[in-house]
């Protein structure tokens, strides 16, 4: 035990030396080395004495450690309450309290797994993955009355409903790469770029063209498409991790013949002025044109900024939920059957009949619509991209709220945009540790959801109760 | 050479069929024929390319030489060697199953007899459109398939079983699962391989009747890779044996049991037990 947990300060030792123990500081003429041996040496004491405590766990004196934990973090409450010994260094104390809960949350769960059968975690799971879809309707019901009415709740500030706006487009670029990547299974990285695709689309023909943001709608929805059967077609072939990676040079090509093709896109300067979308042809401008109604002359309301920002509200909101009742639906048709056995089986997919070709480029075209969609919205509610906007974070974001939601299910989407678009906007008062807090959300779900919040499959068709009741 | 006799055109017509990965000649110049209303049994020790005849077959290997002619009862021929893969099961209704089971594990029982139908009902959804909005034309359709899978669970005994995942199915009931998956193709040949792997004498005993109703009743061509004796000379009316890719014998199940070749290449010949003279030179020499 002490020689695992001598390896492991070893081990912490190697990587804390250049991490830790080296500082540079700037001392005017120039970048100087400095060392914080002091805490190298604390840092490994810290994991050498919590791998110890951890193995004592594990051999099972959970409750001496949880004892000793408990006890140590009042101990330290206390001081820090009635200052009875002066902390010189403060980190110090909060790093201990830290490393003290950890161990107490790991006893707890060996003291709880000791008490029941390691099954029942994964049960637990799929329980309550099979909950959620039981009263999915309801709980979705609920869910639109609420994004419906959002926009006029006392609390709806200007702020607020601009964030409603981000998790939603979110929430509908997830349900799109849900059918790519949840229902066919195949692994995309680079759905950012039919968004970029969609949102250059929409601002090119609007500009140009002079159509309006439902005609170009379509238009934009149609290219990207258009480009996912392109981008379709060379990775047939491909599965798995190979898939994954053409893709993602998909995304940066897409990037970057935006950043180059000068003459349709303006490089990196992006595109302005794109128009907004209007309100049966009624402008959300204070002074609106000659021969144009504005808004809030027709409804003679005073003239607010918050009313176009709600207005984007609802266009995305019924984006999103017709991207929803769109990939409800062909789940349930033969393609999106299809779409799920090649996931399980392409070898067995291509023995009965099925054309592995058009089945998947059809899913790379269907998703790649309901990103071309969502990035219309985009351009037209920020009226300027550039490339920038289109980077692999993004796509790396849409997937993680694809693979958090749990594979395939529409809720988990819903509630994993709002933990990573609306998390780090809450934890904005954090301010520096915003990123860790986030990074400290994402490792939890990983640990205890490994299978997203929410997988739980429901049968796209139930067998019906006997063959008499049919009238055939 | 055929076992009963039969139309002049059999079902399925193999001539001079070939298939070399590299060097290695897998399956060398063999022909056979397999009759409509038969069961047809591919029998052979391991190693001997039964597998490699179903993938040509099937098309997930394209022959090296060859023909395999389908000639249905209703209907065009087909060439199969000239086929696209997921053609052979689209248009000339050539179904088959797995040596390692391959149903859609995470899909429900019913679910994947209705992924079976695919091609079917997909023009029933007018190519998802009119699916989209609940067509009656699609409901009907959709209709159709699911009794046409009652039908097959019926019979395999799985109908209280239908919603739950095809992957939590034991594994004999697996094998019979993907059995009627194939059938609800609707094909004019079922190619078998391996069904009775790894099925107890009980299961067995089950699956020998589901295939001669199959055989019987909905009047196709049955092909089967088997190692399990008992299944082939039971429901077999025609037995091809293979060894090193080569055909040793065909015939009838009786004829084939007595065949000298194929009792050699099962149990070995007497004259190998004796090592060749150079062999046992060296073996001297290293003593």
């Amino acid at each position: 035990m002490l020689k695992d947990a001598g390896m492991m300060a070893l081990a912490s030792l190697a990587l804390a030396m250049p991490l830790v123990g080296f500082q540079t500081v700037d001392r005017g003429a120039g970048i100087v080395l400095d060392t914080r041996f002091g805490a190298m040496f604390y840092a490994v004491a810290v994991i050498f004495v919590g791998r110890l405590l951890l193995l004592l766990i594990e051999a099972g004196h959970a409750s001496l450690i949880q004892a000793a934990t408990v006890a140590l973090s009042a101990a330290w409450l206390i001081n820090v309450a009635f200052h009875l010994y002066p902390i010189t260094w403060p980190a110090l104390g909060w790093l201990t309290w830290i490393v003290a809960s950890v161990l107490a949350i790991r006893a707890w769960i060996v003291q709880r797994r000791a008490t029941r059968p390691a099954a029942g975690y994964t049960d637990g799971v799929e329980k309550l993955g099979a909950l959620v879809a039981r009263i999915g309707p309801y709980l979705g019901g609920i869910a639109v009355a609420f994004a419906f009415t959002m926009p006029f709740m006392p609390f709806a500030d200007q702020r607020m409903v601009d964030l409603g706006i981000l998790v939603l487009t979110y929430i509908m670029l997830g349900w799109g790469l849900n059918v790519v990547v949840g229902l066919a299974g195949l692994l995309d990285l680079g759905y950012v770029a039919f968004y970029a695709v969609g949102a250059y689309s929409y601002a090119i023909l609007s500009i140009h063209f002079d159509l309006n943001f439902w005609q170009t709608l379509p238009l934009a929805g149609a290219m990207a498409a258009l480009f996912g059967v392109l981008l379709g077609f060379p990775v047939l072939r491909l599965r798995g991790d190979y898939l994954a990676i053409v893709t993602l040079g998909f995304g940066e090509m897409i990037r970057l013949i935006l950043l180059n093709w000068d003459d349709l896109t303006n490089g990196p300067k992006g595109i302005g002025s794109i128009p907004r979308p209007s309100f049966f042809g009624m402008q959300f401008t204070a002074a609106p044109r000659e021969g144009v109604t504005a808004f809030h002359e027709f409804f003679n309301l005073d003239f607010a900024p918050i009313h176009r920002i709600i207005h984007l509200y609802y266009i995305i909101l019924f984006l999103a939920l017709l991207t929803n009742w769109f990939t409800l639906r062909i789940r349930k048709m033969p393609i999106g059957r299809a779409w799920e056995a090649l996931r399980e089986d392409e070898t067995a997919c291509r023995a009965l009949g099925i054309n592995p070709t058009n089945t998947k480029l059809t899913a790379f075209a269907i998703g790649a619509m309901f990103g071309g969609f969502a990035g219309s919205f985009f351009a037209t509610r920020q009226g300027f991209i550039s490339p920038e906007s289109f980077n692999f974070i993004e796509s790396a974001i849409i997937l993680a709220i694809v693979v958090l939601g749990g594979m395939g299910s529409q809720i988990g989407v819903v509630v994993a945009s709002i933990l990573l678009i609306g998390g780090p906007e809450w934890f904005r008062d954090l301010e520096a540790y915003r990123m860790l807090a986030f990074g400290g959300l994402m490792v939890a779900i990983m640990i205890w959801r490994p299978q997203g919040l929410l997988s739980h499959r429901e049968p796209t068709i139930k067998l019906g109760p006997s063959p008499g009741a049919r009238s055939a | 050479m055929n076992a009963a006799g039969m139309s002049a055109v059999p079902l399925l017509r193999v001539e001079h069929l070939t298939m070399r990965f590299g060097g290695l000649v897998a399956v060398d110049d063999v022909s056979f024929d397999a009759a409509d209303r038969q069961i047809t049994a591919i029998i052979g020790p391991n190693g001997a390319g039964k597998t490699t005849v179903f993938n040509c077959l099937t098309g997930f290997y394209k022959p090296t030489v060859g023909r395999l002619m389908l000639s249905p009862a209703v209907g065009s021929e087909f060439l199969l060697e000239r086929m696209e893969g997921y053609r052979i099961g689209q248009r000339a209704r050539v179904a088959r199953t797995f040596q390692n089971i391959r149903l859609f594990p995470r899909m429900s029982v019913l679910e994947n007899l209705l992924v079976a139908q695919h091609n079917k009902l997909m023009r029933a959804s007018g190519f998802t459109l009119l699916g989209l909005f609940g067509a009656p034309v699609y409901r009907k359709a959709e209709g159709k398939a699911v009794e046409l899978a009652r039908y097959w669970l019926d019979r395999i005994g799985l109908t209280a079983r239908a919603d739950e995942d095809a992957g939590n199915m034991p594994y004999g009931d697996q094998r019979r699962l993907e059995i009627a998956r194939a059938m609800c193709t609707e094909p004019h040949l079922l190619c078998l391989d391996e069904p009775a792997a790894g099925l107890n004498p009980r299961e067995s005993a089950e699956l020998n009747d589901l295939l001669k109703f199959i055989r019987d009743e909905h009047r196709i061509g049955v092909l089967l890779i088997e190692h399990d004796m008992s299944v082939v000379m039971k429901i077999s009316d025609h037995v091809v044996v293979l060894d090193y890719g080569r055909k040793i014998s065909d015939g009838t199940p009786e004829r084939v049991r007595n065949d000298p070749a194929v009792i050699r290449a099962y149990l070995g010949e007497e004259e190998n037990e004796a090592l060749p003279p150079e062999v046992e030179a060296d073996l001297r020499q290293g003593a």
